[in-house]
């Protein structure tokens, strides 16, 4: 097969596989992992209803947060002055090297950010857009 | 591993419990401030040696702060820099400037666990010498009481992949008022590390630092012959590059700890950095032969990624299966493929 049509087929693989891997959240566990105070992957889809576990990897070695919530939310926390977070289940401290666990019901479609508001974290870009269909 | 040599630079980071004070190169205080004091080195080289010379300046202020300074190899000597090297080559390329040489900063840092090479205070300054990848020099300096910025586990990957050896300084700012250090003072250190080539980080200036954040820096290059230097591009000139002139040369080598320097046929670089952060992307290479600099040594090329000796073979899984594996994605590949044209053709 000539090059350039197997780089063409390897690439719509590539693409195709990291699709499902955003997409796989309904339902069951989504890993997010992050590594140089980014979150991957970038970008999640779900739809209104899912019930999901997402298994939150810090694989940094600084502590960070994950808050999933609209722009109001992530507002808040901006610039709130909580310095952990444990009680909600949209709210977690993500302490440096560790892994956490937490269950989210989506129950409204719309447009959502998951983001850490640790000094200066948000605006190094340390945000997520999560899409819930309805 | 690179065959930089030193130096230099800067460093930043950290920071602690403290409140205010701070050092140089760009602390980032608890309220997420970022401080910003020009940093001035000297990496000079000879006899396969980098010679570092920097300056950690007191700021005023309480408690302590920090800052990394990645080098190229393990020093084999870390000591008080004398007094007046750096405000010597200042003097030499700006005549009328009568300010300080400022400098860098302090600092630490560590995860699995990051090796401690060597210890030692020179004023107030507590000096800590580390090996250890990104995570775990992290790590250390989170175990240390620093507040790393959020782009660290970037940067340090970065200098880690190049060379695993960091300097931690984490500056006592009480211990300097308590010693009567007054405000703008520098502590000179003087670290002599062997390598192939002099290098200089300039990267880590940047570290904490919002991406339009300006970033002002001055490099001097004492080396035997004229240099080749990488790269000059994007907020960094060679403001002079000349032969040391013989006052100078002797001023600087009756300075404690500079009689390194030969007594004659050096030539002097002297740099400046005048970039925003987000374009300061690069490190000082240096070729003291005149040559060619190491582009991965500049951060231009990346570091090759380590070839397995051994290619791994999937326990459990025989070659036949793995072919299966292949020609299954290969397959899905070309059904994809098929639909892709399918849909344009249509």
């Amino acid at each position: 097969m000539p090059r350039p049509k197997l780089a063409l087929l390897l690439m719509v693989l590539a693409v195709a596989v990291s699709a499902c891997a955003a997409r796989a959240a309904s339902g069951e566990e989504v890993t997010v992992t992050i590594n140089h105070s980014r979150f991957h992957p970038g970008e999640l889809t779900f739809s209104r209803g899912d019930t999901v576990t997402f298994v939150l990897v810090n694989d940094d070695p600084i502590d960070h947060e994950f808050i999933l919530g609209d722009e109001e939310v992530q507002d808040r926390h901006e610039f709130g002055t909580e310095a952990h977070h444990d009680a909600i289940p949209t709210e977690v401290s993500l302490p440096a090297g560790d892994t956490v666990r937490t269950t989210v019901t989506f129950d409204k479609a719309g447009e959502l950010i998951i983001g850490c508001h640790l000094p200066t974290h948000y605006a190094y870009g340390m945000k997520a857009e999560v899409t819930v269909k309805g | 591993m690179r065959r930089l040599l030193v130096l230099p630079l800067v460093a930043i980071f950290v920071l602690c419990t403290s409140a205010a004070a701070m050092a140089c190169g760009g602390l980032i205080g608890p309220n997420g401030n970022v401080n910003l004091l020009k940093t001035t080195t000297l990496a000079g080289y000879a006899d396969g040696v980098e010679h570092y010379v920097t300056s950690f300046s007191f700021a005023g202020g309480g408690g302590s702060f920090g800052s990394l300074v990645p080098l190229p190899g393990i020093p084999t000597k870390v000591e008080r820099g004398g007094d007046w090297t750096l405000q010597r080559l200042i003097r030499e390329t700006q005549p009328p400037v009568l300010a300080f040489a400022r400098s860098d900063s302090l600092a630490a840092a560590g995860a699995e666990k990051a090796e401690v090479i060597l210890e030692t205070t020179i004023d107030a300054l507590d000096l800590t010498v580390l090996k250890g990848g990104g995570d775990q020099v992290g790590e250390w300096a989170k175990e240390n009481g620093f507040s790393l910025p959020p782009d660290a586990p970037e940067v340090l990957d970065f200098y880690a992949s190049r060379s695993p050896i960091f300097l931690a300084a984490k500056f006592d700012a009480d211990a300097a008022a308590a010693r009567g250090q007054n405000i703008g003072e520098g502590t000179p250190i003087h670290l002599s590390i062997p390598t192939d080539n002099p290098w200089v980080p300039l990267r880590i200036l940047a570290l904490g630092k919002q991406a339009q954040e300006q970033i002002q820096a001055d490099v001097y290059l004492l080396t035997t012959k004229e240099p080749a230097i990488l790269p000059l591009a994007k907020g960094l000139s060679l403001s002079r590059s000349e032969q040391g002139s013989d006052s100078l040369i002797a001023d600087l080598r009756s300075d404690k700890g500079m009689e390194w320097i030969p007594a004659s046929g050096m030539w002097l670089s002297y740099l400046r950095v005048d970039s925003s952060a987000g374009d300061l992307d690069y490190d000082l290479a240096v070729d003291v032969e005149g040559e060619a600099p190491s582009k991965i040594d500049a951060g231009i090329d990346p570091v090759p990624a380590a070839v397995p000796t051994d290619p791994p073979a999937p326990a459990g899984l025989p070659m036949w299966m793995l072919a299966g594996v292949s020609a299954l994605v290969a397959g899905i590949g070309l059904t994809l493929g098929r639909k892709v044209q399918r849909r344009a053709a249509a």
